[in-house]
């Protein structure tokens, strides 16, 4: 046997209070939390429209389809990478599915497995294009997102002959996919969209998912440590692709989700502001641009904290503009915070 | 080309005319040696010698480009690390391979990691790998270890011990060893020199990759010597001393020189 001989190397013992202390501030969502509790506070004063169902509704409205793409983009950052093109996969993938049904007039079904597929096969170039070049995501996720919006743009008008499409709920399948996509409850006086349900699933899966499975630690493991994942043979280049394929998907769920709630498309530029929108969230949320930390449920709290100051905003009757004021700033005291924890993180004592 | 006459049924791990190349560099270049359970190689050579390329070789971190590695007499031509420690291939790597921002007991089994249920549900063993590390961690020394903690919180020490505790749980056929550029306390090298010992009684075929000859004359039971890629010599304890070694290590002119005397000494040595 080993080490019968050698002293032991035990951590000196920590003070109960010390260590929950500790604990809590290791929580990548810490700092969403708080700033959520803070709006909430602030602005259930400044706006009580806010403190309505209706207003609640409002706000779920917003932050379900932010949420969805800010979680998945938050896996993406945990292993290291970066995602532009998901804002413009949301936008083509709904165009996509809308020339099917309407001008081609194919059942909403196979419309949204073809759409669906073809989001995927955006998320296996990006994944592929940085796993093989070694580029910047960034960059690579940039040029996919030009590409697209003007392929889907263009190609939309061309095909369908106008800028709009409506009418899609004649096509057979629509009214069982839109149970999926477009139902909405009644609950109290405000009407509450399914959205919300797929919000909800896609936070609890993530999480699930990064804590849980072999797949997680490889997404944290890619982010935070690649030249050790790679030394212990962990599939970092597989779950990248695999991650980058997520984040298309949950484009294509955002864009549904739209278009079953609209019952049809309107053409308009899905603006680079969208994406930027997730990033900013899942930052918010806790996770470090350079990979290696963070949480869904931190992502899917900042998405809260963003809806919430935006309808905050708007029912307190306030210049909306001042919107995004806001939010640069919290997203600079995110990021402090977030430094801040990573250098309690990566302090390495030395023996 | 002229095979090596010499009969290697026993190899754990093979390395016959083994060539690999960064872009058109030589980095190992026609490189012999046998790895016998139950034996201690030392590797030993200058700074680019070819002995890190040789680890990842080994450890299925680097495809060779030309020879042939075997593994009990299979040939293989690994494609990950994964491949490796599937075949029961275990290292210690240099830079240790721990992600500072993980638990130490997701360090643990990083890329190995234990589940239970089937696939959609396919999850990690938490508690079992927890204990499993706690035990593990025990063995090498470390006590009273809270798994949970990240691998940040440990200090050096504590680091070097978990990629110890690591390879020693995973190895079943190999042991690599790439002996740590941080500096080590004694204890530490105790640790190690325990780590490599039990391994060997365990009948693993253990690679020791290191710059202190006098350490290597203390543990090792054959030394293979590299320069500038190629193999400048294989010997065993009987051939050498720890002077001799040392004097070997000392620099590469001594080492050429002393490897062109070996050679008049052992003919069969310059056909490799």
């Amino acid at each position: 046997m080993i080490g019968e001989r050698l002293p032991s190397y035990g951590p000196p013992p920590a003070s109960a209070g010390r260590r929950l202390l500790a604990r809590a501030l290791a929580r990548p969502s810490l700092p969403a939390v708080v700033a959520l509790v803070v709006v909430v506070v602030f602005f259930g004063v400044q706006a009580p429209g806010l403190r309505s169902d209706v207003g609640l509704a409002g706000v779920l409205d917003v932050a379900a389809p932010l949420g969805i793409g800010a979680v998945a983009v938050a896996l993406l950052l945990v292993a290291g990478q970066f995602d532009l093109s998901a804002g413009a996969v949301a936008l083509a993938s709904s165009l996509l599915t809308a020339v099917l049904v309407g001008p081609a007039g194919w059942p909403a079904w196979p419309a949204l497995l073809v759409s669906l597929l073809a989001a995927l096969l955006v998320g296996v170039v990006n994944g592929v294009l940085v796993v093989n070049t070694g580029l910047p995501s960034f960059l690579v996720t940039l040029a996919t997102f030009l590409v697209l919006q003007g392929v889907s743009l263009a190609g939309f008008q061309s095909v369908s002959g106008s800028t709009q499409i409506g009418g899609l709920d004649d096509a057979p399948g629509w009214p069982s996919a839109a149970a999926v996509f477009g139902s909405s409850a009644v609950i109290g006086d405000a009407r509450f969209h399914v959205a919300v349900v797929w919000w909800l699933v896609a936070t609890a899966l993530a999480t699930w998912a990064l804590w849980r499975t072999k797949f997680g630690n490889a997404v944290f493991a890619g982010g935070g440590a690649r030249r050790a994942a790679r030394e212990l043979g962990v599939p970092v280049r597989r779950t990248t692709v695999a991650l980058f394929c997520l984040t298309a998907t949950a484009g294509w769920l955002i864009g549904t989700l739209g278009l079953f709630r609209v019952e049809g498309v309107q053409l308009g530029n899905a603006s680079l502001g969208t994406a930027i929108d997730f990033v900013v969230v899942a930052v918010i949320g806790g996770c470090l641009l350079t990979g290696g930390y963070g949480s869904a449920i931190g992502a899917a709290v900042a998405a809260l904290l963003y809806a919430v100051a935006r309808q905050g905003i708007t029912l307190a009757g306030w210049d909306p503009r001042w919107f995004q004021t806001l939010l640069g700033a919290l997203l600079l005291v995110a990021l402090v915070a977030n430094g801040v924890v990573r250098r309690r993180l990566k302090a390495r004592p030395r023996s | 080309m002229s095979t090596p006459e010499r009969t290697d049924d026993g190899a754990a791990i093979e390395l016959r005319a083994v060539t690999v190349r960064h872009g058109n560099v030589p980095a190992l270049s026609r490189v012999s040696a046998a790895l016998r359970p139950g034996e201690i190689t030392c590797v030993l050579g200058e700074n680019g010698s070819g002995k890190s390329t040789l680890v990842s070789v080994l450890s299925g971190l680097r495809r060779h480009d030309e020879g042939e590695l075997l593994v009990d007499g299979t040939p293989v031509r690994f494609r990950s690390a994964r491949q490796a420690r599937a075949l029961g291939i275990a290292t210690v790597w240099q830079d240790l391979a721990v992600a500072p921002l993980l638990s130490v007991w997701r360090n643990f089994f990083l890329g190995a990691e234990p589940t239970r249920g089937v696939w959609p549900l396919r999850r990690l063993d938490v508690d079992g790998a927890r204990r499993t590390t706690a035990r593990a961690m025990a063995r090498v020394g470390v006590t009273g270890l809270d798994p949970d903690q990240p691998a940040s919180a440990l200090q050096a020490g504590e680091r070097q011990s978990l990629a110890v505790a690591r390879a020693l749980h995973f190895g079943a056929r190999a042991l690599v060893i790439d002996e740590p550029a941080t500096p080590m306390t004694v204890a530490r090298q105790t640790l190690f020199g325990q780590a490599i010992l039990a391994a060997r009684a365990q009948g693993l075929a253990v690679v020791v990759v290191t710059n202190n000859p006098r350490y290597a004359h203390v543990i090792g039971d054959r030394f293979l010597l590299l320069a500038h890629g190629h193999v400048a010599g294989n010997l065993t304890r009987e051939d050498i001393d720890a002077d001799e070694l040392t004097a070997l290590m000392a620099g590469g002119e001594s080492l050429t020189t002393l490897t062109d005397a070996l050679t008049a000494l052992h003919p069969e040595l310059g056909e490799r």
